[in-house]
């Protein structure tokens, strides 16, 4: 049962493995420039280039991830059901109904509050 | 050695590795991406236990929307010098070094006891962690739990969007 694993495994190290030479190749066979802090810094007029990266962000972002973590665990519900559909038959499609529609409630107040809205 | 063994190890210790730098890391992001590590290992660990649909759900709602929201809420607390946030030992830290003691000597006596050695799973475990398994039971069984789940996703839904535009609106 484990043998049956053996192509995830392959793939994720081969994945990992990809991901790993890229960055070592870009180092050994890369150009090797003088880096002094100069040099590296960004060009730009009068400014300061470089500030602290933590800044408050806006409470929108926040709304957008919530409800895509929300509605990423109501897909997550459906992946049983549609491996099932045939076995489940009808009485599936009503309960899957169901749920879909208490959620498609929530949906439509997403919208109808113009949470997604960017403004 | 079977190659479930292996596995076992080495995903363990990837998990106790990984758990081990999301404590110490000073920087909240390092932490956060020890946290990914953690969770594939845990994947990883629940596909040796014949769970793959729960090792998928690990890895797509923990690693994936979890983990944005607590890329989040580091980004939203606005923490500034986190190295100013350390802590002296102080009766918090001995009591929280004290009680996870405890349980270190709970989880040993548990099992030093006992003569271990990997069983293999029963027959009828092996089909319950599939997607199949769990679609079965859970529209047939459990159908009134998952009829349950919609309406604390919409409560979810809407308390979310009230704390949210609630404060979107005052500012």
């Amino acid at each position: 049962m484990i043998d049956l694993y053996i192509p995830l495994i392959i793939m994720v190290a081969v994945g990992g493995l990809f991901g790993l030479s890229n960055v070592i190749l870009a180092e050994v066979l890369g150009p090797r420039r003088t880096k002094t802090k100069t040099k590296l810094s960004i060009y730009e007029c009068g400014m300061e280039p470089i500030t602290s990266a933590r800044e408050r962000f806006s409470v929108k972002f926040y709304m957008v991830a919530m409800l895509f973590i929300l509605f990423d665990i109501e897909i997550v519900f459906m992946y049983p059901w549609a491996v099932q559909f045939k076995v489940l038959g009808t009485t599936g499609l009503i309960a899957m109904g169901l749920f879909m529609l208490l959620l498609f409630a929530g949906f439509i107040y997403v919208i109808k509050k113009g949470a997604l809205k960017w403004d | 050695m079977s190659t479930t063994v292996i596995l076992f190890t080495i995903l363990s210790i990837g998990a106790i590795a990984s758990g081990i730098s999301l404590v110490t890391r000073r920087n909240p992001v390092s932490a956060a991406m020890s946290l990914i590590v953690h969770f594939f290992m845990l994947a990883g660990l629940y596909l040796t236990l014949q769970a793959q649909f729960v090792a998928i759900i690990q890895i797509l709602v923990y690693a994936g929307a979890i983990m944005v929201l607590v890329i989040f809420v580091i980004m939203l607390l606005n923490l500034g010098k986190e190295e100013n946030l350390t802590e002296k030992f102080s009766m918090r830290t001995t009591l929280a070094l004290a009680l996870g003691g405890l349980f270190v000597v709970q989880f040993l006596t548990a099992f030093l006891g006992k003569k271990t050695g990997m069983n293999a799973l029963p027959e009828k475990s092996m089909s319950i962690g599939t997607t199949e398994g769990i679609g079965n039971v859970l529209f047939t069984q459990y159908l009134f739990p998952f009829e349950a789940i919609s309406l604390l996703l919409l409560a979810a839904i809407v308390g979310s969007i009230l704390l949210a535009k609630r404060k979107h609106e005052a500012s």
